[in-house]
Parts: structure tokens; C-alpha cells; sequence
């Protein structure tokens, strides 16, 4: 049994010493702060601004779309839903129901509701008279808006665990002193709650940084010059722009190294956010620990 | 815990106090945001469902046999009948000059006059007869499942890639069930608590691991490494796939099996353990049948997830679609297929259609997966607190 645990490790240990060791030379300074203007495929100009931009502007959109309704969805399941109601419990299937739903049906949801079906109405509205669609179109906002579909489960499980880790009491004292549900809600719950809220936020950005299959179709850009500047702009992303080199590199050999390197930009990124959303776990654990 | 779960007296304090109306409209405002979830739910399932009815219903009617509509007759045929002839949307056929539909109408011609001509012309081939069972073609030596989208004669039999997708998931599953439960089993019952604090995490940490990054890994290393060890034929096969899969699907098989462990009450181990067994014996004969459901819930969790994975399998299987259960042999999943082909197809075409299709089969697959390890983790959990015998 501890066999079988050393050797996930064992594997997690090969897969990163590999990349790291392959990709370090051309991992740089330069190689992050530098657009790839001319030949992405040039391993000595080459550069990831463009999709550290696409992809950040992405995650971070996002956010702004699905934190208000995470939230409050998993306030509404806390502090104001009957338990075990056949509402609250179709709630909660469709929550963990939305959490299966593989990445790429997300995308394919993504082109028929969000491009096709609101983009094309808003062309329909706000733009009758020309011809050529510019809503519908793959963009930076309707990626943006499948992802937060996407990552709505994982912000509302952990808004959850957040809240019932309040101690009731709290409720009670707030409510005691004669304090509506609402601002006990306002004034309690949430500030006592922030530091895992923001966890899930965390942990959603570190979930929707990496995935590629949702924007394959929503938004992503094989190649732009410039950085993106509009929610209908299209973008270049990290995650789309390593399987281009691993797949479409007219040189394999050539590209190799600055493929390594893209792919230790992704995982710095990802890592990150994963070690802050652990680093916020503990810390919540430890001062919950103290409170009761 | 336990006066979170049943409903807890702060709920009933707060019924009787203030029912101001702002107090109410935001009540019903959090009520309203929270049926989010519902309906983004409802609305996958109908939009891809959707798009893919006409193939479900039959309607699709576009035999490849036309009666060819001469250059100079531009001015005289209906539209509908133009769009539908060029395969053009209507948005498309508006934003067109009269010059680009002539030229059009010449390529169509030319189209024509190279058909080919034959029974296979003739065919409705978005038929769920030729989906799903095999068909003799011409120039076939026997029936055969093929999927061949882009030729002339178009063929969608999707059983080459049904088959794909269950071969590469079962091979996940094959590696990463044994490793998962069997770290899970460690971490939860034999590990010292200090191992216990430091493992967690980095399995954590690797289900972070993108999957693009994974299939990466897979295609640029693995397939490599692999290949020059055993010395099969084609480098980018089912296995190598499988086995990438497998990483990723090794996290959530272990979170699981690791919870359901972990959710077996403490009195049962402390029992086993009082009446002189091992810890081993414990965890082997006592805690794993009383959390053998949740175990099962694991693995159908992470079927549905090998299943639905695009990335790994889009990168490392060589997208080859032959029918074949060989593990050495390259292989295009479902996923795969969508995500390398919806790009180039026609909006509203019976390709575009047939890939939503796969996408509607997907969804059923996964949601039922999904359902399934839901309810028994569920029944487990309240079996485990004596709610029900």
C-alpha cells in the first residue's frame, strides 16, 4: 500500500524533473517578457507575453463572472435553504452534476449558447444592419463565460465548506442581539467566511487556468499579433499554445526547447495558485481550531 | 459538525425576526441566483441536444445526387433553394456579392460533374442505420465500421470511436485503480499521521497538473521512452494514452476512495483493533468492506472523468479511427474527435450536427456516471451515521 502511494509520487517526481530539467535553459526572463511578433515557431525570439496576457485576461474575466453567483448560491444553500427540501437537493444534484460535466462539452456548450445563440442575438439587436457578425464570433468574453460555468461548482463547494465552518453560535449571538437574517449575513457570516471564499476563487483561477478544450472553440487564437483589447477579441492562451508546439510545430526538434519552457510557464502558474489555495487551507484549519 | 447537518436552531431563530422588505426581496434574490446551477444544467443538456435533433429525428436530408442549378440561373431560383444547394447559412448567403455566388455555382458544377456515381452516392449516410451498424461500401471487401467525415462519400459510423474512448478509459482505469485505492487505503488507515499531512497535499498538487500538460508529457516523452523499450509499431497508441489518462484520473479515484475510507466511523477500527487484529487486518477486513461502496463510487467517478478527458487523448492516441481492441494500435476517442473537428465544419451541417451528436452521448455517459456515484457515496455516508440500516 505504500508501494502503491510511491509510485504516484514516483510519477509526479519523473513527469517534473523532466520538464524542469529540459526546459530550464530556455526558460527565462527574456522568454516571459517577450511577444512572439514574427515566428512563434523561432526558438530564439520566441516569447509568452501574448498568452500570459490571453490566458490571465481569461481567468481573470472569469472570476468576475462566476464569484457573485458562486456565492451566493452557496449562501442561499447555508444560511437560508431547508434542508433536505426537494429544491435544495435539486440544487445540490445539479451542483455536483455541473461538476462532471467533461471540459469539452463545455465548449461545445460554450459555441452553440454563448456564440451562437447570445452572440448572434445581440448581432441581431445591436447591430441589424450589417451583415458581418461581430458578436458571433469566438471571443474573450464568451471563453470567459464557459469557463465560469465551468468552475461555478468549485467555487460554490468550497463557499460552502467556508460558511458551515462558522461556528452557529455566531449566528445565534448576531440574531440574539436582535440582527436580521440579512445582516447577520452581511455583518457575520461573510467577513468570517472571506478567507475561504477567496480560496475558492483561488482554487477555481488554478482549475481554469490550465484547461484547453472549453476555449478550443470559445475564443482561443492560433496565432495574434497583438494582446487582446476587447471582450470580443480573441486570445492566444498558454494551455492552447503548448498543444500547438507539441502538435503543430513545423520543426519538433527545433521548437523543443521553447516548448518546455511554455510548459514551465503553465505549471509555475498553476502551482502557484494550488500552493496558495493549500497554504489558505491550513491557515483556516489552524484558526478554526482555535475558535471552538 | 453534527448541528450543521440536521437544521440547525439559528434557522428557526431567524424565521420569526425581521421580515423588512428589503429584507424579503434579497431573500428571494439569493433564492433566484441559486437556480443558477439548475439552469445552466437544463441549458447544456438543450443546447446540445438541439443541434444534434435533426440527426436524432431523421431530418437530415442532403443525398450528395442533386440536380445541378446552371450558373445563369442565379437570378431565377428561390434562395432557400441556392442555400441549401451551396451549403450556406443565411447569414452567409446575405453577406454574399452576386459575383461570389456565380463563382460558387461554378465550383458546385464542377463539383457535380467529378461525383462519383454508384450506390454509395445515393445513400443518407446520417442515417442511424450507417452510425451504427457496418456497411459494405464500394470498394470494400466486407461490411466495416468506418469514419470518414471529410471524403466524398461522407461516412460517420461512430462505433470505431465508441470503442476508442472505452478502450482508452478501461486501460485508465486499469493503472490508476490499483495505484489510487491502494494509496488511499495507505493514507487513510496505515501512514503516520506526519506522512499523512505531507502526501495529501502533493497528490492534491497533481491533480493541478493541466491535462494539455499531461498529454504533452505523453506525446513528447512517454510515447518515446515507451517505444524504444518494447519496440511496437506505431508510437502513439491506445496504451501510452491509457496510461497518461491514467494520471489523471489517479487523483480523483484516490480523494474519493480516501474520503469514503476516511468516513468509516472510528469505533469500528478501535473495535478491530481492541479485539487484537493488526492494523492491517483492520483496515483489510473492517474498514475496506465498510467503505466498499464509496470505493466503487471512485472508480465509476473516475470512468466518468477517463471518458470525458480531451487533451491527453487528443495529444497521445494518434487519432487513428480503425476498429481494433489492441491496446498497441492507434485509436480516436469521442472527445478527441470533436475537439480536432468541429473547427472545420460547416455551422449547422450534418457534420457539425453528427459532432454534437457524439457530444449528446457524451453527456448521457457522464451524467449517468455522475448519478450513479452520487447515490452511493450518498447512501454510504448516511449508512455510515446510522441514519439508515
Amino acid at each position: 500500500m505504500a508501494f502503491a502511494t510511491a509510485i504516484i509520487l514516483a510519477f509526479a517526481a519523473v513527469i517534473l524533473s523532466n520538464i524542469l530539467w529540459q526546459g530550464w535553459e530556455a526558460f527565462s526572463w527574456r522568454f516571459i517578457t517577450s511577444r512572439a511578433d514574427q515566428n512563434m515557431f523561432d526558438s530564439q525570439q520566441a516569447g509568452v507575453l501574448q498568452m500570459i496576457a490571453g490566458t490571465s485576461a481569461r481567468v481573470v474575466l472569469m472570476t468576475i463572472f462566476v464569484m457573485p453567483i458562486g456565492v451566493i448560491t452557496a449562501i442561499y444553500l447555508t444560511e437560508y435553504a431547508r434542508k433536505d427540501s426537494l429544491l435544495t437537493n435539486l440544487i445540490q444534484s445539479a451542483v455536483n452534476n455541473l461538476a462532471g460535466v467533461p471540459s469539452i462539452v463545455f465548449g461545445l456548450f460554450g459555441l452553440g449558447f454563448f456564440v451562437n445563440f447570445i452572440g448572434g442575438n445581440l448581432d441581431l439587436i445591436l447591430r441589424p444592419e450589417q451583415a458581418a457578425p461581430y458578436w458571433r464570433n469566438p471571443a474573450l468574453i464568451w471563453a470567459s463565460l464557459t469557463l465560469a460555468v465551468m468552475t461555478l461548482p468549485v467555487v460554490i463547494v468550497s463557499t460552502e465548506e467556508a460558511l458551515k465552518a462558522i461556528p452557529p453560535g455566531l449566528r445565534e449571538a448576531s440574531m440574539a442581539l436582535g440582527a436580521t437574517r440579512l445582516e447577520t449575513v452581511i455583518r457575520i457570516v461573510i467577513p468570517q467566511a472571506l478567507p475561504g471564499i477567496m480560496t475558492g476563487g483561488v482554487l477555481a483561477v488554478g482549475r481554469a487556468a490550465g484547461e484547453v478544450a472549453p476555449i478550443l472553440f470559445t475564443g482561443a487564437a492560433y496565432y495574434m499579433s497583438g494582446y487582446p483589447s476587447h471582450l470580443t477579441d480573441q486570445f492566444m492562451d498558454l494551455g492552447y499554445h503548448i498543444f500547438i508546439l507539441s502538435t503543430q510545430s513545423p520543426d519538433i526538434e527545433g521548437t523543443r526547447s521553447i516548448l518546455y519552457a511554455t510548459v514551465i510557464t503553465l505549471l509555475l502558474l498553476t502551482f502557484t495558485l494550488n500552493l496558495l489555495t493549500i497554504l489558505m487551507r491550513a491557515r483556516i484549519r489552524t484558526k478554526l481550531r482555535t475558535f471552538h | 459538525m453534527k448541528e450543521n447537518d440536521s437544521n440547525p436552531n439559528w434557522q428557526s431563530l431567524a424565521n420569526e425576526s425581521g421580515s423588512s422588505l428589503i429584507e424579503k426581496a434579497m431573500e428571494k434574490f439569493v433564492f433566484l441566483i441559486s437556480l443558477t446551477t439548475i439552469l445552466f444544467v437544463l441549458l447544456i443538456f438543450v443546447f446540445i441536444a438541439r443541434e444534434s435533433l435533426p440527426i436524432f429525428l431523421g431530418t437530415v436530408e442532403r443525398s450528395i445526387v442533386r440536380e445541378p442549378i446552371p450558373v445563369n440561373a442565379l437570378t431565377t431560383t428561390p434562395p432557400e433553394e441556392l442555400m441549401a444547394y451551396l451549403d450556406l447559412s443565411a447569414d452567409e448567403f446575405q453577406s454574399m456579392e452576386k459575383e461570389t455566388l456565380e463563382l460558387l455555382l461554378e465550383v458546385k458544377l464542377e463539383e457535380l460533374a467529378q461525383a462519383p456515381i454508384g450506390t454509395d452516392a445515393t445513400i443518407q449516410t446520417t442515417r442511424w442505420r450507417y452510425l451504427l451498424l457496418p456497411f459494405q461500401w464500394s470498394g470494400y471487401d466486407a461490411p466495416a465500421f468506418i469514419w470518414q467525415p471529410i471524403s466524398q462519400i461522407r461516412k460517420y459510423n461512430i462505433v470505431p470511436l465508441l470503442i476508442g474512448s472505452l478502450k482508452t478509459s478501461l486501460i485508465a482505469l486499469l493503472f490508476a485503480v490499483p495505484i489510487a485505492i491502494g494509496a488511499a487505503i495507505y493514507v487513510s488507515q496505515l501512514a503516520p499521521m506526519r506522512i499523512r499531512e505531507w502526501i495529501k497535499p502533493m497528490i492534491e498538487m497533481m491533480a493541478g497538473i493541466p491535462s494539455v500538460v499531461l498529454g504533452f508529457f505523453a506525446l513528447i516523452v512517454m510515447a518515446t521512452t515507451l517505444q524504444e523499450t518494447f519496440g511496437y509499431q506505431s508510437r502513439l497508441n491506445a496504451l501510452v494514452a491509457g496510461i497518461a489518462l491514467g494520471l489523471a484520473v489517479i487523483p480523483v479515484i484516490f480523494s474519493i476512495a480516501e474520503d469514503a475510507l476516511t468516513s468509516v466511523p472510528q469505533s469500528f477500527s478501535h473495535a478491530a483493533l481492541a479485539l487484537g487484529s493488526s492494523r492491517w487486518q483492520t483496515a483489510s477486513s473492517v474498514v475496506l468492506p465498510a467503505a466498499l461502496p464509496g470505493i466503487f463510487a471512485a472508480v465509476v467517478l473516475g470512468f466518468g472523468r477517463a471518458i470525458g478527458e480531451t487533451m491527453i487523448v487528443l495529444m497521445a492516441t494518434g487519432n487513428a479511427s480503425i476498429v481494433s481492441w489492441s491496446l498497441l494500435d492507434s485509436t480516436r476517442t469521442i472527445t478527441a474527435t470533436i475537439a480536432a473537428e468541429l473547427a472545420e465544419t460547416v455551422f449547422g451541417g450534418e457534420h457539425y450536427r453528427i459532432l454534437f451528436v457524439l457530444g449528446t452521448i457524451l453527456f448521457g455517459v457522464t451524467f449517468l456516471a455522475n448519478l450513479v456515484g452520487d447515490v452511493v457515496i450518498h447512501r454510504l455516508k448516511r449508512r455510515l451515521e446510522g441514519k439508515i440500516a
